[in-house]
């Protein structure tokens, strides 16, 4: 039994009798515990500083006439930023109208028709390498496609640009969807003598739409923050638009505008417009989520 | 009973260790609020290999995780009573997990080195434990790679990874690594179960070698490998220890009818 | 007649149907690719001239003049390569420390959701709205820190060259920080992913060797992950190289080169950004030429990120 007990020291604790080391293991464990902890944590303060920021400056002037109004002009109080919702609404509409139906005919195509053919790989690679293209490069393009040639600022040239920046998101999230459809309903598909037409149409595309919407709200979501494509191509207006081919403003112009003028209360508007632009986002996003748990 | 008792005089000749080297007692155990031990009370010899048989969610692997506290990485689990090691609780305050862990190693039924070298993979309790004399684990890495009859093998890839060994490779570096921090106990938990047969008579080999040297506590679903290579086996059935004896006498003449039934084949 | 009505709609639907459907889906996919194709091109037809007119010393030239038809983007090159760096060194460790948070149990999972809710939120915040808090809350901050460093730092070798005064609110240093905060979730996300996916088997493996948890995660798990986190950071980079108003409205915009982190610089997007709307002639021109040269690096960068994600993946799939 003696033996035991001069055996158990050492064998049971990890500091060793010559060792000189200050701070033992499980000491050093616990500071780096510490430490990845409080770093983690510390995010948590510059997201409640923007959303404090923006809730406390942009809910002051949140009436309902801000989205019935126009802008004050410089130095003026008063006023909303109506065209500006209007013009995003529109031109993340117009972005989705010609991105939509590109990107999800394209997935049909790489997916379902000619999975492994050369064009679906091209589409593949293509759809990576737009991802991770820069927004504002869609504002060069589309001002260089529409500007350039129709010699007008207008919201045809911000749909394109926006069209393009949803493009890669919606195509590929569409991918997803269809591979996220079980083979075995296909197989059952063909198996009652349905043609891959009525097949991809009456099954595939049924069960892939909930995940296809995701990917449509994530792209609308993106697209109605950004500022970038539309600085150059869809300016900015003071006005109502009267057509698709004028100037038109949008709320993230209208935020990067009025954020350097000198006058308080246009910088307030642009916290306001802040906070109707968060909000927006925020919705779509938790929408996509939703649409998109809703099959999972 | 004497029997057993006269098995264990005659072995004490072969190899002189202590019948309860390792000692559970009243072991209960809890994941959340399901109960997967119950009331557990064994004395583990020095020295021999102990086999824990039974069907499939019965608790073996439960209670070979408790032996180096790996359960505790799970969260909402509680005991009671007590398991000894050498006459020292390794539940106590002062004992260090991480130095439990190191006198108590283990071995996985799924192989699982590092993405490192052969080398690196031997010597990483050494590292961790603040070894980094070139010599010392040059030493040790020729040590436990004989130990697990892995050396002529492997000695001249020692700095290739380990991810390009065969299975079973694999798995006799995996008991290398454990072997290379000194262990007192090694636990096995069914160590072949993902090994051909080729490579499982390697493996159950080295268990004999190995128990010259070491405690072993292996877990099996293979009744052909319990009766080769270990001394006593436990039989645990839906959490209890139903019967644990000498394994010649478990096979060839149980006391209790379940566990008869067991290595008849009649379930499990 | 009313028996035949759904079979004749069958059969054109079998006849007519999938061809024209089938045809639309191959047009929609050589559209996509065209895509790319034409934005390429329009980028670099619109940049001819002045590809033709400066070569290759537009990105050597440090001067921008557009009333002396003089360009060159030296600046906003090193301005584009220096914010995103210095936002990779801020967004780094944090963006691994909060990987590794969400993929160990420190906290209760509640807790570790909170900060994934919080990570992502980050995400989904405007570009527009990051510029707009950094106009009224990091730029007084960084007047402070910067007056504060520049009295510091004086006389210390290095340190007094990266915080040489004047201090200025809109800084390289600003920009920085704020990029630093854009580009966590990308960084956080995929580092986390790949932490999550080295198998739990090795960090038991670890653990039963007598590992403290640092242990097996600095020693096994970690390294396991690296390639991962490799591709995360360079992904990380390229978004931030191509991220516009926030930078536009916080870095200063000014094409003057300075070893102070305090100085107001510029980047390419900026420069993008703050010229397009009112240019003329060669300038546009010379944007278009500048976008071309930025396109070139973010799809190299990106490239590259991938590249290695996909190794990553291959090699993870070997350790199973
Ligand atoms: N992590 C866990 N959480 C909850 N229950 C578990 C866990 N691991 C094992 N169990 C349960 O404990 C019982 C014993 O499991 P185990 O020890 O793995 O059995 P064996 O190794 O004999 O097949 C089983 O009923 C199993 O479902
Ligand atoms: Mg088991």
């Amino acid at each position: 039994m003696d033996s035991i007990v001069t055996h158990a020291p050492d064998f049971f604790s990890d500091t060793k009798p010559g060792s000189t080391k200050l701070i033992s293991r499980s000491l050093w464990n616990r500071i780096l515990s510490f430490f990845c902890v409080g770093l983690s944590l510390l995010t948590l303060i510059p997201l409640v500083s923007i959303v404090y920021l923006v809730l406390k400056n942009g809910l002051p002037l949140l009436k309902w006439s801000v989205f019935t109004e126009l802008p004050p002009a410089a130095g003026m109080v008063g006023g909303g930023f109506g065209n500006a919702v209007l013009g995003t609404l529109v031109m993340v509409g117009l972005g989705l109208v010609i991105s939509a139906p590109i990107g999800i005919l394209s997935a049909i195509y790489i997916n379902e028709y000619a999975p492994s053919s050369r064009l679906a790989q091209a589409v593949r690679i293509v759809a990576k390498l737009l991802t991770g293209i820069p927004s504002i490069i869609c504002g060069v393009f589309a001002f260089a496609v529409v500007v350039a040639t129709t010699g007008a600022f207008s919201a045809y040239a911000g749909g394109v640009a926006l069209a393009v920046l949803m493009l890669p998101t919606i195509l590929l999230t569409s991918e997803q969807a269809l591979l996220g459809v079980q083979h075995a309903f296909r197989e059952a598909s063909y198996g009652l003598g349905a043609t891959k037409f009525q097949t991809i149409v009456r099954i595939v595309l049924p069960d892939a739409l909930p995940a296809i919407m995701t990917g449509i709200m994530l792209a609308v979501a993106r697209a109605a923050g950004e500022t970038a494509p539309l600085i150059f191509t869809a300016l900015f207006s003071q006005f109502w638009a009267k057509s698709l081919s004028e100037p038109t403003a949008s709320l993230s112009v209208l935020i990067y505008n009025f954020s350097t003028v000198p006058f308080p209360h246009q910088v307030q508007m642009a916290w306001t417009a802040s906070l109707v632009l968060v909000a927006f986002v925020t919705l779509a996003n938790i929408t996509a989520q939703l649409v998109f748990s809703k099959k999972h | 009973m004497t029997e057993t008792s006269a098995r264990s005089v005659d072995a004490k000749h072969v190899s002189p260790g202590r019948p309860d080297f390792l000692t559970v007692r009243n072991f209960d155990f809890f994941y959340g609020k399901k109960q997967a031990l119950f009331d557990i009370t064994m004395d583990i010899p020095e020295k021999r290999v102990t086999a824990l048989i039974g069907p499939s969610g019965c608790g073996k692997s439960t209670l070979l995780r408790n032996f180096n506290r790996m359960n505790e990485l799970i969260d909402g689990i509680r005991h009671s009573g007590d398991i000894r090691l050498l006459g020292q609780s390794i539940f106590d305050k002062t004992v260090e997990v991480i130095a439990l862990r190191r006198s108590v190693g283990m071995v996985f039924q799924k192989s699982n080195p590092f993405p490192k070298s052969i080398y690196e993979n031997v010597v990483y309790g050494l590292r961790i434990g603040g070894e980094s004399k070139k010599s010392v684990l040059d030493e040790a890495v020729e040590r436990s790679l004989r130990g697990a009859a892995l050396w002529d093998e492997a000695k001249d890839r020692l700095h290739e990874s380990a991810l390009g060994l065969s299975g079973g490779q694999m798995q006799r570096l995996c008991i290398a690594r454990a072997i290379a921090n000194r262990p007192k106990v090694l636990l096995m938990d069914e160590p072949c179960s993902a090994l051909d047969p080729i490579a499982t008579v390697k493996v159950e080999e080295l268990i004999h070698e190995l128990k010259q040297e070491f405690t072993i506590i292996i877990v099996t679903h293979n009744m052909q490998q319990a009766t080769r290579c270990s001394d006593k086996t436990a039989f645990f059935y839906l959490g209890k220890l139903i019967e644990f004896a000498e394994t010649q006498k478990i096979f060839s003449n149980p006391v209790q009818k379940q566990t008869e039934d067991y290595i008849t084949g009649r379930f499990g | 007649m009313s028996e035949q009505d759904p079979k004749s709609r069958a059969i054109a639907e079998i006849r007519l149907g999938p061809d024209l459907f089938h045809l639309l889906c191959w047009v929609a996919s050589a559209a996509a690719v065209a895509t790319l194709g034409l934005i390429i091109y329009e980028i670099v037809s619109g940049a001819w001239p002045a590809m033709q007119k400066f070569g290759l010393g537009f990105l050597t030239s440090s001067s921008w003049v557009p009333n002396r038809e003089n360009f060159g983007i030296f600046p906003f090159i090193i301005g584009t390569a220096a914010s995103s760096f210095i936002a990779i060194l801020f967004a780094l460790p944090l963006g691994l420390a909060i990987a590794i948070f969400l993929s160990e149990n420190f906290l209760p999972l509640p807790v570790r959701q909170v900060v994934r809710f919080v990570v992502e939120m980050l995400a989904a915040i405007p570009s527009v709205v990051y510029g707009l808090w950094g106009i009224f809350v990091v730029i007084p901050l960084m007047k402070i820190f910067g007056a504060w460093a520049v009295s510091t730092f004086h006389g210390v070798p290095v340190l007094e060259t990266l915080f040489a005064p004047p201090a200025y609110g809109n800084s390289m240093l600003t920009a920085s920080i704020v990029l630093a905060l854009m580009i966590l979730p990308t960084l956080t996300a995929i580092s986390r992913n790949s932490l999550t996916a080295v198998p739990g088997t090795l960090r038991e493996g670890a653990y039963a060797l007598g590992a403290t948890r640092w242990e097996a995660i600095l020693g096994v798990i970690l390294p396991t992950a690296a390639p991962g986190v490799v591709a995360a950071t360079i992904l990380a980079l390229g978004r931030a190289m191509g991220e516009t108003m926030a930078v536009a409205m916080l870095i200063g915009n000014s094409s003057r080169l300075s070893w102070s982190l305090l100085s107001p610089g510029g980047t390419l997007a900026g420069l993008l950004a703050n010229q397009f709307g009112e240019a003329e002639g060669m300038q546009v021109n010379s944007l278009m030429f500048a976008a071309l040269i930025l396109v070139v690096i973010t799809l190299f960068v990106n490239l590259l990120g991938e590249a290695v994600l996909r190794y990553t993946q291959n090699q993870t799939a070997g350790i199973r």
